[in-house]
């Protein structure tokens, strides 16, 4: 079985960097002819990916990120070597919540990633993440 | 470059244009240009986010403190010239459940008025 072609990112945790994952990840939507839709999907999980990896997860070193081209899925793996989460601990975020109350406005980043991508999965412990998302073609 | 790249009173709205990533740079830029004219008793604030491609859920979240401040004086917020992707995005959060989006500043002006 032949190897997935693959694309491989090392971001430091600096302000703004999520861009150069979604300029990639751009590249790889077009390579793989996805929709215009699919790839501002795509763009937009990963925004809210990186920012949980930089902001929520206190690494302090970089970001890998990967991007498994096949013929049927785009396979996106982020990677952090931060604390870890507990995805039972995450509270789903309603907007009627937040609105005129002093819930954080914040928290919206997993449940955004759920809803654009196909498949989302997470593998987490005190050593850190890796949280894999699939767009299908 | 992602900025509040114009603020201008249109009749009773205050409609702010930006450019590039709306983040919590930009989500700052927006709500406190937005403050300027509510605390003149303007309170109805329209965003036109024509050059705006691409959105992360703090800057957006920001818009929800904006939401408040102006349902405090019986306004409202609007976005006209989404890009599918942000029109999406508001949409999963809710926030279009608070406010109209307008498909261009001239409709949403019309409308608004």
């Amino acid at each position: 079985m032949s190897k997935k072609p693959t694309v491989e990112l090392k971001l430091p945790i600096l302000k703004n960097m999520e861009l150069v994952a979604t300029q990639t990840a751009e590249v790889v939507a077009k390579h793989m002819n996805l929709s215009d839709e699919k790839s501002g999907e795509i763009s937009m999980a990963l925004i809210e990916a990186c920012i949980n990896a930089f902001e929520h997860s206190e690494s302090k070193s970089e970001v890998y990120i990967h991007f498994l081209i096949d013929d049927k899925n785009l396979i996106i793996k982020v990677i952090d070597k931060g604390k870890g989460f507990d995805e039972s601990k995450v509270k789903i975020p309603k907007i009627e919540s937040k609105i005129n109350t002093d819930e954080r406005k914040r928290g919206w980043g997993l449940m955004l990633i759920k809803e654009l991508m196909d498949s989302v999965d997470f593998e987490s412990d005190h050593t850190g993440t890796t949280l894999t998302m699939i767009k299908k073609k | 470059m992602n900025k509040v790249t114009n603020v201008e009173l249109i009749g009773d709205v205050v409609v702010i244009s930006t450019e590039g990533y709306l983040n919590k740079d930009l989500g700052d830029e927006i709500q406190n240009a937005a403050k300027e004219h509510i605390s003149n008793g303007i309170n109805k604030v329209l965003i036109n986010l024509e050059r705006s491609n691409i959105v992360n859920s703090i800057g957006a979240s920001i818009l929800i403190e904006l939401i408040e401040e102006l349902q405090e004086s019986n306004g409202s917020l609007s976005f006209c010239s989404l890009v599918p992707i942000i029109e999406k995005t508001f949409k999963i959060m809710g926030l279009t459940k608070y406010c109209k989006s307008y498909p261009s500043q001239a409709i949403a002006i019309k409308e608004m008025s």
